[in-house]
């Protein structure tokens, strides 16, 4: 076996940069997420897989825990004092929500399991209804497959067509090639805002101007935006926003589907249920108003509330202070890991957020996950659920480091030291 | 690698860090009569198993295809250990070495894993076993000469 030094890892609790340029007290932050006091392997965690999920403070899990404790009961139809509790909480909740991506009423907040079932929900809502034979839906070559598998059965279901917008080999969407795609059969544009795969960020006001300009309207796939900068979807003037709770560190379970109320008042019901109800007889079924009609039957309770919760905590620290802090350790990491003989960084566009995607020669990015894994330092290894992306590139799946508020310089050393452990172990 | 990292040195071991950077019989032999695709749809790992059946018995057998060095490795070691053996003698193995990676071991005399054993590390990394396997189940299907394609999900 050869015989590698091994990486010499800081304890990142302990690291040299507590505060950060942006002005975040880091040794604070970390100690609001008991989870990042684990060991693995008998070594600090250092947890660079936020793209998939991240991970929770103590206020989400004790909003959890505060819920069921002291509140539960359902929603919307006891006179009792815990449903009173609940309901309460639960539409505060909502508010949040509303404030955090400023919408323009709650109503336009529909709570729903993750940005997957947001997606679907208007691909068989809005998308049944206006999504005819010949006509065409519009995505872009980096959309995760949550972005893709829906329209591909909205498409099949009516003879319909779905477009890709491509991308460039820095992963930049095709801004010229995307203008030229809307047409007077496009019914809908899907795109992500920043690839899960690449960390592209998509210049959406530009994308949807384009789509305006040929009235058609724009779902947003927002999952790997909201836990790194402000999103203000007024300001985007976006038609459909759709996030998961748990990668903006709350709880699994629970997301959110914003959309224009005129367009969510002018679409039929998803599911059927309780809740979303006016008045059933056997006859006929009159359904509630918005948000409601979207939310049948009883829903994620203290999913909603706990993720009131996370955003609140983000909010406190600062958007815009998260969104420098993870800018700096983005470009931090992207210089330390790019300088590291046999690296290929995949994704290399001008605007980047959260995610570092890279090959190694040599080295499987699966045996690199499991060597870095020995070290405690998970990352993310395959394709990421976005095989076309990978496609693209010619690759079948990188190693992906992604980033949160709770990371650090000192953990970036660790991933290069890592990093250039197993090039040495396939050398 | 260093001590401390035993696991990691177990899974990792110098005969499997050898065959997965040399595959032997990484080919695709003119003459095969029967072969099979395998897929790992998680990691995006492909493998084409090629044998060349002479009656019952395996006469010839190569693989291509790309993944981790888990996967390359037991893909090439199990071309080693199957040359001239039979389609039962083939199954028996692939018993044995599942167990093996899985942590189910049969008693040791009983075995006839021989080199295979080196895979014995795979055991205390459960996400690796579909690497470790993915060549075997490929190459069952290349036995019963099935067109589509296997995959570990």
């Amino acid at each position: 076996m050869t015989t590698i030094a091994q990486p010499v890892l800081h304890d990142p609790r302990l690291g040299a940069s507590r505060k950060s340029t942006s002005g975040l007290d880091l040794v604070k932050i970390r100690a609001d997420f008991p989870i990042l006091a684990e060991r693995i392997n008998g070594k600090p965690l250092i947890y660079l897989d936020n793209g998939a999920t991240s991970q929770k403070p103590q206020v989400v899990l004790d909003a959890i825990a505060n819920y069921y404790t002291h509140m539960n009961a359902n929603i919307h139809r006891g006179v009792h004092a815990l449903s009173v509790r609940a309901t309460e909480a639960h539409d505060a909740a909502r508010q949040t929500v509303r404030k955090f991506l400023n919408a323009a009423d709650t109503r336009e907040i529909i709570f729903v399991r993750g940005a997957t079932e947001a997606i679907n929900l208007v691909a068989q809502t809005y998308g049944r209804v206006h999504v005819g034979a010949g006509d065409e839906v519009l995505i872009t070559a980096m959309e995760h497959h949550s972005n893709i598998v829906p329209w591909q059965i909205l498409c099949e279901e009516k003879g319909a067509h779905l477009k890709v917008a491509p991308i460039n080999d820095r992963g930049e969407l095709m801004l010229d090639e995307f203008a030229r795609l809307v047409g007077s059969r496009t019914k809908i544009v899907a795109v992500t805002h920043v690839s899960n795969a690449l960390g592209t960020v998509v210049p959406l006001r530009q994308v949807i101007d384009i789509a305006h300009r040929g009235d058609v309207p724009v779902l947003v796939d927002g999952a790997q935006a909201v836990p790194h900068f402000a999103v203000d979807v007024q300001a985007l003037d976006c038609d459909f926003y759709a996030f998961s709770g748990h990668k903006v560190y709350g709880p699994t379970g629970i997301g959110v589907l914003y959309g224009k109320r005129a367009l969510l008042n002018a679409m039929p019901p998803y599911q059927g249920g309780g809740d979303m109800i006016s008045s059933v007889t056997f006859a006929k079924t009159t359904y509630n108003d918005l948000p409601f009609k979207f939310e049948a039957g009883t829903p994620d309770i203290a999913g909603a509330i706990a993720l009131g919760a996370a955003l609140n905590y983000i909010t406190n620290l600062g958007m815009d202070k998260i969104a420098a802090h993870e800018s700096e350790l983005l470009a931090y990491a992207t210089e330390a890991v790019g300088a590291i003989p046999g690296i290929r960084l995949i994704g290399t566009a001008f605007d980047r957020a959260g995610v570092l995607s890279f090959v190694l020669d040599h080295v499987h990015p699966h045996d690199l996950g499991t060597i870095l894994d020995r070290e405690g330092i998970a990352i993310r290894t395959g394709h990421h659920c976005a095989q076309p992306v990978m496609e693209r590139f010619g690759i079948a799946g990188t190693a992906r480091a992604s980033f949160a508020v709770y990371n650090t310089k000192e953990e970036v050393d660790a991933l290069v030291a890592g990093i250039r452990a197993a090039r040495e172990v396939f050398a | 690698m260093s001590t401390g990292n035993g696991e990691l040195s177990d899974l990792y071991q110098e005969v499997i860090l050898e065959h997965s950077k040399a595959p032997r019989n990484f080919r695709k032999p003119a003459e095969a009569n029967q072969h099979a695709e395998g897929y790992n749809p998680l990691c995006g790992d492909r493998c084409t198993v090629y044998i060349n059946m002479d009656g019952d018995a395996i006469r010839d057998i190569a693989f291509q295809g790309s993944g981790c060095a888990i996967s390359r490795a037991s893909a090439s070691m199990m071309t080693q250990i199957l040359k001239g053996k039979t389609k039962a003698e083939a199954a028996k193995l692939f018993e044995e070495f599942h167990g093996l990676v899985t942590g189910k071991e049969a008693p040791p005399e009983t075995q006839d894993l021989g080199k295979l054993k080196v895979f014995s590390g795979v055991s205390k990394f459960p996400a690796r076993v579909k690497c470790a396997t993915l060549a075997w189940h490929t190459l069952q299907s290349a036995l019963e000469n099935k067109d589509t394609p296997v995959s570990t999900e």
